[in-house]
C-alpha cells in the first residue's frame, strides 16, 4: 500500500566524487545515491526504501557535461536528458541517443532527470512498485506472472522468477553504440561494457545493474565506432508523455551499396535487460537492407519468446519494430 | 444588442492562478496547525477485528486519533467518513493528527490492525452468477427506496452465445413505442455487446481539506466544484447546522464531477480539529486520490439496433450492467439510455439496466456520466451500420438527430431546444468532411488515414435557485454567486448577465464568491453542465429586481412613476427630461435611507431559500439589494449537444495514433464567453481522447488491488498527444427558455471527441470495431496481426 509520506533521513550534499564515495562507504547499505530523483523520490514517498542517509549528487559538478576525450565522447552521469537531447556533438555523432533521450518521460522530467538515473532506475513492474513483497522485494513470489495477472508490460525473454522489464530508453541505445560505463568506488575506477551493465535476474533479481554497494556510475563513454552511421530508434507507448516503452528498438547500421555490412540491434521493454538481438545481427549482416530482410529478421528476433497472460501483442510489436528498423533505419 | 454577453473578458481569478498566488486548501497554514494522515484498508473488503493505536498515540508529536466509532455513520451504501468495514482498497479506517505529516505517518505505521478479509467482487457479471461474490455482506445491488439487495441471475442466463452479454433480471426497465415492430421493419439489425472501462477523475488538486473552529463555527477550506450546495451536506457530516459552517472554496484544481457536492472525507479534519481544538490540515496525496477519490462507472452492455434502408433507426434494445463501486455510485446507466433515446430518436426503444456493487473505488459522476460511455459504445456501431447500408456517416447521424420538438427517455420528456443537426452541418462544412472522408483508408507504408464523426448529449440546465446582487453607495455592482468555481470560469461568464441587464461597465462590477461568510445566495452546484443555463437565470432575475428598485427609487426621489425612467451609463434617467437623473451610487444611498425591501431590511418575496435569506440579512442596509428566486418558465430538459470531427493517422504496425485534425461544434445556445467555450471544446476533447485510448482502472483479480494509482499508470493524455491547434465552433442559436439564450455544454464536448476518435480508429482499420474503451496499442497490433485479443469480450479491469 502506497504511503505517500517520506520517512526522515539525513541529507548529505557532497561537492566532489571523492567525498561522495567516502559517504557511500560510510553508510553502506543505509546510504542512497540521489541524482535527478525521479525514481528515488517515488520510493522514498512510498516508504518502499527508507535509507538513513541520502547522498545528493546535485552539487558534484565533475559528474556533469559532455566532453571529447580523444576519439571518445564522455558524458557525465549527471548530465540531464534535456542536455543530451540538445547537445550538438551527440546530435552530430549519435543522434540515436539524443532521440531516445527525447522520448523519455516528459519535458519537465527530462530537465531534471539524468542519464545515469535513466540507466540505473528500478523496474516499473506495477506489482513491485505497489510495494508487494515479491521476489524482487526479497519476498517469495512473483505477482506479475500468475495466470490471471495483468502483465501486458512484462517480459517476453529471460524471465527468471521475476518477469519485470528494463524501463530505460537510453540503455538499449548505449548497448547498440558499444558504450562503456565508468564506475568509481573507494578502491578506484573500472569500466563495464554497456551490454554487461544490466543485471541478469537469474544472477540477482533484487537489482537492475551490476553496480555493487559503494559503486558510483560517474560517466558513460561512447567510442567512435558507430559515429554518424545509419540509426533507428522507436519507442512504442500508450501516450506521448511520461510513459515507459511497451517495446522499444535501437539499431545502428553500416550500409554499403544497399547491403548491411554491419549492425547492432537492441530492444527495450522485452526483458529485464536491454535485449541485444545477436541472431538478427548475424542474419542481416551481408544482406540487402530492405523490407524482405526485415521480415525474415523479424521472425528470427522473437524466437524463444515466452508470452505471459496479457503480453502476446509484444511478439507482433517486436517483430514489427525489427522489420521497421531494418527497412527504414 | 448585448454589450457584455458573448464577448471575451479576463475572469478575476486568472491572474492569481497563473502567478501561483491562488491559495488552495492545502496551501493554508495556521499557528498550531496539525497534519492528519489516514490509516487505509490494504484489502478490498474486510472487517476490522482489532485496532490498537496506543503506541501511536504515545509517540511524541502525535496529538489525537479519530476512529470510525467517533464519527456519524450513515446506513450503507452511503460513502463513509471512516469505517470499520472497508469496501475498497484505500478506504479510510482511522485518522491520526500530529504536529507533522511525517510523524502522523510514522504513527500510522505503528498501529496494530487486524482485518478479517471478506469476499470481494471486481466484475459485475461475476457477482450476478448464482454463486458469485457480493461486494457488501448484505447484497450486490441497490434497489431504489429499499437499499442494498441481492440479485442473482440464473445459470442458464449465462449460457447464451459466448462473448455476448447475458441478460437476466434487470433492476430497472422502461420502454416506448412498438419494439418488435421496429425490428421487423428494419432492414439491418446489429446486436453487439460492449465494455467501457471505469477510469479515475485524477483531478490535479487532490481532495485536501483544512479546518478550524472559531466562535462556535467550523471553518473549512475545501476543494469542491461548488460552493453553496456543499454547505448543508458538509454540515450534516460534521453534525452542525448549516449556519454554523463557514465554507471556503475559492478555486478548484479540477473535479470533473467528483467534487460536485460535499464528500465525507472533508469532515475528518473538521472532527479532528474539534477534538484537538487546533487547526487540522488533511492533505490527500496523488496516490490517495486514486485510491479514495472517485471514478467513472464502467459498463458491460449490449445494444440491438434496427435500421431502415435509408439509415433511420427503427428500434433500439439496450441493456447495461453498471459497475457501481461499493457505495451509492451514480445513475450513469439511466443517463446512457436517455442519451440514446435523444441522440438517435429511435422510433421504439427498450432499456434495461442493473447496477452492481464492486469493491473498487467509490463511483461518482464524471463528465458526461453515462452519456459519454454510451457515445463511445454506440457511435462506432452507427458507423458500422452506415458502412453496411452505404450511407455517409454524417448523413446517417443527421437523419436520426433530434430537433427542438423531440421527446426523449422512457417518460418522453420534452427539450427546450436541440440543434444537433445544425452542429453536424456546421462542423461538416468547416472540417471539410467530404474532402477528408475521401482520404479515409489511404495508406503510406504502415500508416493509414482514419476519419470520424462523433456526437454526445448531456442535460445541461436547472432552475429554481436564487440570485443576489448589491449596488453599493460608490455605485459598484456586487454580484453574489454561490455556484462555485470548478475552473471553467462560467461563474464569471454567467455573472455578467447582471451587468448586461443593469448596463454596467464590467470594470465597475465585482463578483463576490468563494466563502460562505461573504453572504452568498443559494445556488445549484457546478456540475451537470448546468451553470450557464441556471446561473444566467438567477443573475437575470436578481438584476431585474435591482433594475425595478432603481427605477422606483428614482421616481420616489425625482417624481413621476417608475415607468418614466430608463437606465443609461449607470444612471437612472427620466425618459422625458434627461435633467432628472440619479447615479446608481446615489440611488444606493437612497435605498439605505428608505430601507425596507430596497436595502434588504425586508424581503418582498417568501420563496427564497434560507441560505439566501441569511445572505440578505447579512447585507441589509449596505446598499440596494436585488434578490429573487428564478421562477422563470422551464418546460423541458435543457439539452447540451455536440458533434466532433477528427482525422487521424494510425500506424497498424505499432498501434500508434496521431491526431491530425479535430473540430468540436457545440449546441450551447447563445455563446456567453467565446474563450471559455473554446477552452471547453478543446480540453473536453483531450479528456475524451484519454477515455478513447488510454485511461482505465485495472485491478489484479486475485488480490483486488488497483494498478492505476499514479498519473503515469492512469495515463491521462497531455498536450503532447494532440495537435497544437484544435478547432472549435458553436451553432449559436439561442435557447428560448433562457433570458440570454444560454445552455450548458461542458460534458458532451468530451463524449463527441471520444466517439469521433473511436470511429476514426475503426475507419482506419477498414471497419474493425473493438466495442470497448479504451482502445490501447495492444488491441490495434493484435487486430492488425489478425490475432486474438488478450481479454475476453466482456472482461473488465483489463490493463
Amino acid at each position: 500500500m502506497l504511503k505517500d509520506t517520506m520517512s526522515g533521513f539525513e541529507l548529505y550534499q557532497p561537492t566532489d566524487v571523492d567525498n561522495a564515495l567516502a559517504l557511500v562507504d560510510r553508510f553502506g547499505k543505509n546510504g542512497w545515491l540521489l541524482a535527478g530523483g525521479y525514481d528515488s523520490l517515488d520510493w522514498f514517498k512510498n516508504r518502499g526504501k527508507t535509507p538513513v542517509a541520502i547522498i545528493d549528487l546535485a552539487g558534484v559538478e565533475e559528474l556533469r557535461g559532455v566532453r571529447e576525450v580523444g576519439e571518445i565522447l564522455e558524458i557525465g552521469a549527471l548530465t540531464t536528458l534535456t542536455e543530451i537531447e540538445r547537445h550538438p556533438l551527440i546530435n552530430e555523432r549519435f543522434s540515436l541517443l539524443a532521440e531516445a533521450a527525447s522520448k523519455v518521460a516528459s519535458p519537465q522530467i527530462r530537465n531534471a532527470a539524468t542519464l545515469g538515473g535513466n540507466l540505473c532506475q528500478d523496474t516499473r513492474c506495477w506489482y513491485y512498485r505497489y510495494g508487494l513483497n515479491c521476489y524482487r522485494a526479497e519476498g517469495n513470489t512473483c505477482y506479475a506472472s500468475g495466470p490471471e495477472a495483468l502483465n501486458r508490460e512484462h517480459a517476453l525473454f529471460g524471465a527468471s522468477r521475476c518477469v519485470a522489464v528494463t524501463p530505460s530508453d537510453t540503455g538499449p541505445v548505449l548497448v547498440v553504440l558499444d558504450a562503456e560505463m565508468v564506475v568509481r568506488n573507494s578502491k578506484g575506477e573500472h569500466i563495464i561494457k554497456a551490454e554487461d551493465f544490466f543485471m541478469d535476474p537469474a544472477v540477482d533479481l533484487t537489482r537492475m545493474t551490476v553496480l555493487e554497494p559503494g559503486d558510483l556510475l560517474t560517466a558513460i563513454r561512447i567510442p567512435n565506432t558507430w559515429a554518424k552511421q545509419s540509426f533507428y530508434f522507436e519507442k512504442v507507448r500508450d501516450r506521448n508523455s511520461w510513459d515507459f516503452a511497451l517495446v522499444s528498438i535501437a539499431a545502428a547500421f553500416v550500409v554499403e551499396g544497399g547491403v548491411v555490412d554491419d549492425l547492432r540491434v537492441t530492444c527495450g521493454g522485452v526483458q529485464c535487460v536491454p535485449r541485444r538481438l545477436r541472431k538478427v545481427e548475424d542474419f542481416v549482416r551481408g544482406l540487402p537492407k530492405n523490407e524482405r530482410t526485415g521480415e525474415l529478421a523479424a521472425e528470427i528476433s522473437v524466437s524463444g519468446a515466452q508470452v505471459l497472460n496479457k503480453n502476446h501483442f509484444k511478439v507482433s510489436l517486436m517483430k514489427n519494430l525489427v522489420k521497421r528498423a531494418i527497412r527504414d533505419g | 444588442m448585448a454589450k457584455i454577453i458573448g464577448r471575451d473578458f479576463i475572469p478575476s481569478d486568472i491572474h492569481s492562478k497563473v502567478t501561483g498566488r491562488a491559495k488552495y486548501a492545502e496551501d493554508i497554514r495556521m499557528d498550531g496547525m496539525l497534519f492528519c494522515r489516514l490509516l487505509k484498508s490494504p484489502i478490498p473488503h474486510a472487517r476490522v477485528k482489532s485496532l490498537d493505536y496506543s503506541e501511536a498515540l504515545s509517540m511524541e508529536g502525535v496529538v489525537s486519533v479519530l476512529t470510525a466509532d467517533e464519527v456519524s455513520q450513515t446506513p450503507g451504501p452511503s460513502d463513509n467518513i471512516l469505517t470499520n468495514e472497508p469496501h475498497f482498497v484505500g478506504e479510510p479506517i482511522l485518522a491520526v493528527a500530529a504536529v507533522s505529516e511525517k510523524i502522523a505517518q510514522d504513527a500510522i505505521d505503528r498501529i496494530k490492525i487486524e482485518l478479517v478479509p471478506l469476499p470481494f467482487c471486481l466484475d459485475p457479471l461475476e457477482s450476478l452468477r448464482p454463486e458469485g461474490p457480493n461486494a457488501r455482506v448484505d447484497g450486490n445491488t441497490i434497489v431504489r427506496g429499499e437499499g442494498v439487495k441481492e440479485i442473482k441471475w440464473k445459470e442458464e442466463d449465462f449460457l447464451e452465445v459466448a462473448g455476448e452479454l447475458p441478460m437476466g433480471e434487470p433492476g430497472v426497465e422502461w420502454s416506448y413505442g412498438e419494439l418488435e415492430r421496429g425490428f421487423e421493419d428494419a432492414s439491418l439489425i446489429l446486436d453487439e455487446s460492449f465494455v467501457t472501462a471505469s477510469n479515475a477523475h485524477h483531478s490535479m488538486e487532490p481532495r485536501s481539506a483544512m479546518a478550524f473552529w472559531q466562535n462556535g463555527k467550523c471553518h473549512i477550506y475545501g476543494s469542491t466544484q461548488s460552493q453553496a450546495i456543499v454547505v448543508p451536506g458538509l454540515a450534516r457530516y460534521i453534525g452542525i447546522e448549516p449556519e454554523d459552517l463557514v465554507y471556503i472554496s475559492q478555486y478548484c484544481g479540477g473535479g470533473f464531477g467528483s467534487k460536485g457536492g460535499a464528500y465525507p472525507l472533508m469532515a475528518i479534519p473538521a472532527l479532528l480539529s474539534k477534538k484537538t481544538s487546533r487547526p487540522v490540515l488533511m492533505r490527500i496525496s496523488r496516490a490517495e486520490e486514486y485510491f479514495l477519490g472517485s471514478a467513472r462507472i464502467g459498463f458491460q452492455g449490449r445494444i440491438k439496433l434496427g435500421f431502415r434502408d435509408d439509415g433511420r433507426i427503427t428500434a433500439v434494445d439496450l441493456y447495461i450492467v453498471q459497475e457501481n463501486g461499493p457505495n451509492t455510485g451514480f445513475g450513469d446507466m439511466g443517463s446512457a439510455a436517455d442519451a440514446v433515446s435523444l441522440v438517435y430518436t429511435p422510433m421504439a426503444m427498450r432499456y434495461r439496466g442493473i447496477s452492481i456493487l464492486t469493491n473498487t473505488p467509490p463511483r461518482g459522476a464524471q463528465r458526461g456520466p453515462g452519456q459519454n460511455q454510451i457515445a463511445a459504445a454506440v457511435e462506432p456501431l452507427i458507423d458500422k451500420a452506415a458502412k453496411r447500408l452505404g450511407i455517409d456517416g454524417v448523413k446517417i447521424r443527421r437523419l436520426n438527430a433530434p430537433d427542438s420538438r423531440s421527446l426523449y427517455g422512457g417518460s418522453r420528456n420534452p427539450v427546450t431546444s436541440a440543434h444537433l443537426r445544425e452542429a453536424l452541418d456546421k462542423g461538416a462544412k468547416k472540417f471539410g468532411w467530404n474532402e477528408k472522408k475521401s482520404e479515409s483508408g489511404s495508406r503510406k507504408g504502415s500508416k493509414v488515414i482514419g476519419v470520424g464523426v462523433g456526437q454526445a448529449f448531456h442535460s445541461a440546465g436547472s432552475s429554481g435557485f436564487d440570485g443576489l446582487v448589491r449596488i453599493s453607495t460608490d455605485g459598484k455592482l456586487h454580484i453574489h454567486t454561490g455556484v462555485g468555481n470548478l475552473g471553467t470560469y462560467s461563474y464569471a461568464a454567467t455573472s455578467r448577465v447582471a451587468a448586461e441587464i443593469l448596463g454596467y461597465r464590467w470594470e465597475n462590477c465585482e463578483i463576490v464568491r468563494g466563502d460562505s461568510s461573504k453572504h452568498l445566495p443559494w445556488n445549484n452546484g457546478q456540475f451537470g453542465s448546468n451553470t450557464s443555463f441556471t446561473m444566467t437565470r438567477t443573475n437575470y432575475v436578481a438584476a431585474m429586481d435591482a433594475l425595478q428598485k432603481l427605477k422606483e427609487l428614482a421616481s420616489i426621489s425625482l417624481g413621476g412613476s417608475w415607468e418614466d425612467y430608463d437606465i443609461e451609463n449607470e444612471t437612472v434617467v427620466n425618459k422625458g427630461d434627461s435633467n432628472l437623473s440619479m447615479s446608481y451610487g446615489d440611488l444606493a444611498v437612497k435605498a439605505i435611507e428608505i430601507g425596507g425591501r430596497y436595502s434588504g431590511k425586508e424581503l418582498a418575496s417568501d420563496d427564497l431559500n434560507e441560505m439566501t435569506i441569511r445572505a440578505v440579512e447579512g447585507l441589509a442596509g449596505t446598499g440596494l439589494i436585488g434578490v429573487a428566486r428564478d421562477n422563470l418558465d422551464r418546460t423541458g430538459t435543457v439539452p447540451a449537444l455536440a458533434a466532433g470531427f477528427i482525422k487521424i493517422e494510425l500506424d497498424i504496425e505499432t498501434g500508434a495514433i496521431r491526431i491530425l485534425d479535430y473540430l468540436g461544434v457545440a449546441d450551447c445556445g447563445t455563446v456567453l464567453h467565446p474563450q471559455g467555450l473554446a477552452a471547453q471544446v478543446k480540453s473536453g476533447a483531450i479528456m475524451g481522447f484519454g477515455m478513447a485510448c488510454t485511461e482505465r482502472h485495472f485491478y489484479d483479480s486475485q488480490w483486488g488491488i488497483p494498478g492505476g494509482v499514479g498519473f503515469y499508470q492512469a495515463k491521462p493524455p497531455s498536450y503532447l498527444d494532440v495537435p497544437l491547434e484544435l478547432g472549435w465552433d458553436a451553432v449559436d442559436i439561442p435557447d428560448p427558455q433562457n433570458p440570454v439564450g444560454a445552455k450548458g455544454i461542458g460534458e458532451p464536448l468530451m463524449g463527441c471527441a471520444t466517439s469521433a476518435l473511436l470511429c476514426a480508429i475503426s475507419d482506419a482499420l477498414g471497419g474493425h470495431y473493438f466495442n470497448r474503451t479504451p482502445v490501447v496499442p495492444d488491441m490495434i497490433v493484435n487486430a492488425a496481426a489478425g490475432q486474438e485479443q488478450s481479454h475476453s469480450p466482456l472482461q473488465v479491469n483489463t490493463q
